[in-house]
């Protein structure tokens, strides 16, 4: 194993899924010439050429629909978006189109199409620079939707994306592309397959769901709350769609009780299926209700006093911890 | 030619929105500024010349890049800087930052983030302006590199459809971000798109605050009395990189001190004193605008936070009377 960064990680997955199949190829904005708006793409125009590393005039409806068009007629495309919140120009395109043409055509026609960049808040950037996606996405049968916390995650769930024969939404993070984790060896190939979550933190007491930015979040809080005598187990789902419970549903019926973090808004989304999905299949082992921390149900204000209070906390996962666990 | 005095008067002007972006960025080097911070440094002629020619019933849209629009249009210094700080007291109540700039009561609705998401708006309120019979007009800024995005199409398409009272301003400062001109768009001259739209196209420089002037008030004028659309690509320049975290190595230095041989303020400067005016006079109108900016960012520094309860009570509007 080696130190990686997040964003060292995905540009290591493209990069030899790119060397591996000559179908594949990245465009987006600055993908190219600037080297990646968040550096992501750093290098892969020196090494592959215009030809497959496609720099697009700020046209997200135009370049996703150019993908998808692409992948139906059988090349590998990877479509980064800047950030995420400018995929919604291009929403009817993934929604309407890269969705749904498998089912509509009998299987005849394949969608095999990565959409990727960063996802959420990052800081100060406001209202409309804010948005988490998943809830968006993973509302859409047709596409795949992944968020990997880690980097190992980042390059082997980007690795199998890319392989995959449909459309997938794959969420990173900004203030994630500089987090260092261990990563398989140069030479070393890990696909990590999509739809399996990962025990994160074993622990007996109280169960945690999370994925993303609050994902480091939760882990501090871990430390904190095993130093109080609450002693946390931690589950990363890592794809949102399909969602794994397995390891969720084995963990709360250890622990009986599960609080699950995340950084989209409260009102569904994944969370909310993850508490449905839980109330129903460890119904008999829960000894308190679930419990989620969530970004507040607000856009997100300028202000940085304010963007800290909207953004889950330490603090909130502590108290909602203590919460379910009776220790308050 | 101009007076003298409304010369002098834009020339402060420039200097002001010169002065509050230089302070800012120095601010947003210092943390007391967070998120994007784009200066508008270089095209300062252009919000000028706008807000010269409109009435106090027009509207304007700009892009995030609206700090200088929104002093042009007579926002305080204050109320921008203590937005830039995060403060109760900024023009947003530190819910909008930079990018999000609002003055309602001197029709300034807003700096906008998302590319071309703001057109089709300002199609929206010359629509009311027809609607209400009004001689309203609109003026929508946006950039070179908002040229290609569905949202300019479909507002451009609705606007000369309905003959509505707006003047779309491309600023074209040659980048959309790191991306030269050349490299988004297979026209080097973008005002003949209003053709296909219907409407009348102009193209001129934009660093002479008087040439904006006069072919902006042509638009304008023709928009106040039933003539319909305009599209209007100006020429500029911005002398900073796209926003504070662009180093902007894309261009060369050769390029940057070449445009900035045509810096829109130095050009007022030498109009001005070709007129006569003393360089003492600028000098002394310059130091009144730098103790203008440091009230701005004391006042900044010192108000309060911006407040959690907001937070929650503006997410929707009051019902009640409607
Ligand atoms: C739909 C959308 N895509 C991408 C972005 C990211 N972005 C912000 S500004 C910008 C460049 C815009 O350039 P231009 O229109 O020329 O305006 P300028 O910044 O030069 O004033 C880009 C790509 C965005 N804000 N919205
Ligand atoms: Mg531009």
């Amino acid at each position: 194993m080696r130190e990686l960064r997040y964003r060292e990680a995905l540009r290591e997955a493209m990069l030899e899924e790119m060397e591996r199949d000559e179908r594949v190829f990245l465009m987006g904005e600055e993908v190219g010439h600037y080297q990646g708006a968040y550096k992501v793409s750093e290098g892969l125009l020196e090494r592959f050429g215009e030809r497959r590393v496609v720099d697009t005039p700020i046209a997200e409806a135009g370049f996703a629909g150019v993908g998808i068009g692409a992948a139906m007629a059988g090349l590998r495309p990877i479509i980064e978006f800047m950030t995420w919140n400018f995929s919604f120009v291009a929403f009817d395109q993934i929604i309407s189109n890269a969705a749904k043409v498998h089912q509509m055509s009998a299987g005849a026609i394949k969608v095999p199409i990565v959409f990727r960049g960063p996802n959420g808040a990052a800081k100060q950037v406001a209202a409309q620079h804010s948005h988490s996606c998943a809830p968006f996405y993973t509302n859409i049968p047709g596409l795949y939707v992944i968020q990997p916390s880690t980097p190992r995650d980042a390059k082997g769930l980007l690795k199998s994306a890319i392989r995959s024969n449909n459309p997938v939404i794959f969420l990173e993070g900004e203030t994630l592309y500089g987090v260092k984790g261990e990563v398989p060896d140069e030479g070393v190939e890990e696909l990590i397959p999509i739809g399996e979550s990962r025990l994160v933190r074993p622990g007996a007491d109280c169960t945690i769901v999370t994925w993303g930015r609050p994902y480091y979040t939760v882990l501090a809080a871990a430390e904190k709350l095993s130093g109080e005598g609450i002693d946390c187990e931690v589950v990363d789902p890592r794809t949102l769609r399909p969602l794994d419970t397995r390891l969720m549903v084995e963990s709360v019926k250890k622990t009986n009780r599960c609080v699950v973090v995340h950084e989209h808004w409260p009102y569904g989304g994944p969370g909310a299926e993850i508490v449905d999905r839980l109330q129903r299949e460890a119904f008999d082992y829960l000894d308190a209700p679930l419990e989620r921390v969530t970004g507040l149900d607000v856009p997100m204000p300028y202000a940085l006093n304010l963007e800290d209070k909207v953004l889950p906390t330490e603090e909130r996962v502590i108290d909602a911890v203590k919460r379910v666990a009776y220790a308050s | 030619m101009q007076n003298k005095d409304d010369l002098l008067r834009q020339y402060r002007m420039m200097m002001v929105m010169r002065r509050f972006e230089e302070e800012a960025a120095r601010n947003y080097a210092k943390g007391k500024i967070g998120g994007f911070l784009h200066l508008y440094i270089g095209q300062e002629a252009i919000a000028v010349a706008v807000t010269e020619v409109l009435e106090e019933r027009d509207y304007i849209f700009q892009t995030y890049r609206d700090h200088g629009i929104a002093l042009a249009r007579g926002m305080s210094a204050k109320a921008g800087m203590a937005e830039l700080f995060g403060k109760d007291t900024g023009c947003s109540r530190g819910f909008g930052g930079s990018m999000h700039f609002f003055d309602v009561d001197r029709g300034f609705l807003g700096g906008w983030a998302i590319v071309g998401g703001h057109l089709a708006l300002a199609a929206g309120t010359a629509f009311k302006s027809k609607y209400a019979g009004e001689d309203s007009v609109t003026v929508c800024f946006f950039g070179d590199g908002s040229i290609n995005i569905g949202g300019f199409h479909e507002a451009m398409s609705l606007a000369g459809l309905w003959k509505l009272p707006v003047v779309f301003v491309c600023e074209n400062n040659q980048y959309a971000m790191g991306t030269p001109l050349e490299r988004t768009s297979p026209l080097k001259d973008l005002s003949i798109k209003a053709k296909g739209y219907g409407m009348v196209g102009d193209r001129f420089d934009g660093h002479d605050v008087e040439v904006v002037q006069a072919r902006i008030n042509e638009a304008v004028d023709r928009a106040r009395t039933g003539g319909g659309p305009t599209f209007i690509e100006v020429l500029t320049y911005r002398f900073r990189g796209h926003s504070m975290s662009d180093p902007a190595k894309y261009r060369t230095t050769t390029e940057l001190e070449q445009r900035k041989q045509q810096d829109p303020i130095t050009v007022v400067r030498e109009k001005l004193m070709g007129l006569g005016v003393d360089e003492s006079a600028l000098d002394d109108i310059d130091l009144e605008v730098d103790e203008e900016i440091d009230e701005a960012v004391r006042f900044a520094d010192e108000s309060p936070p911006a407040r959690e309860d907001l937070m929650m009570s503006t997410v929707m509007a009051p019902e009640g009377e409607s």
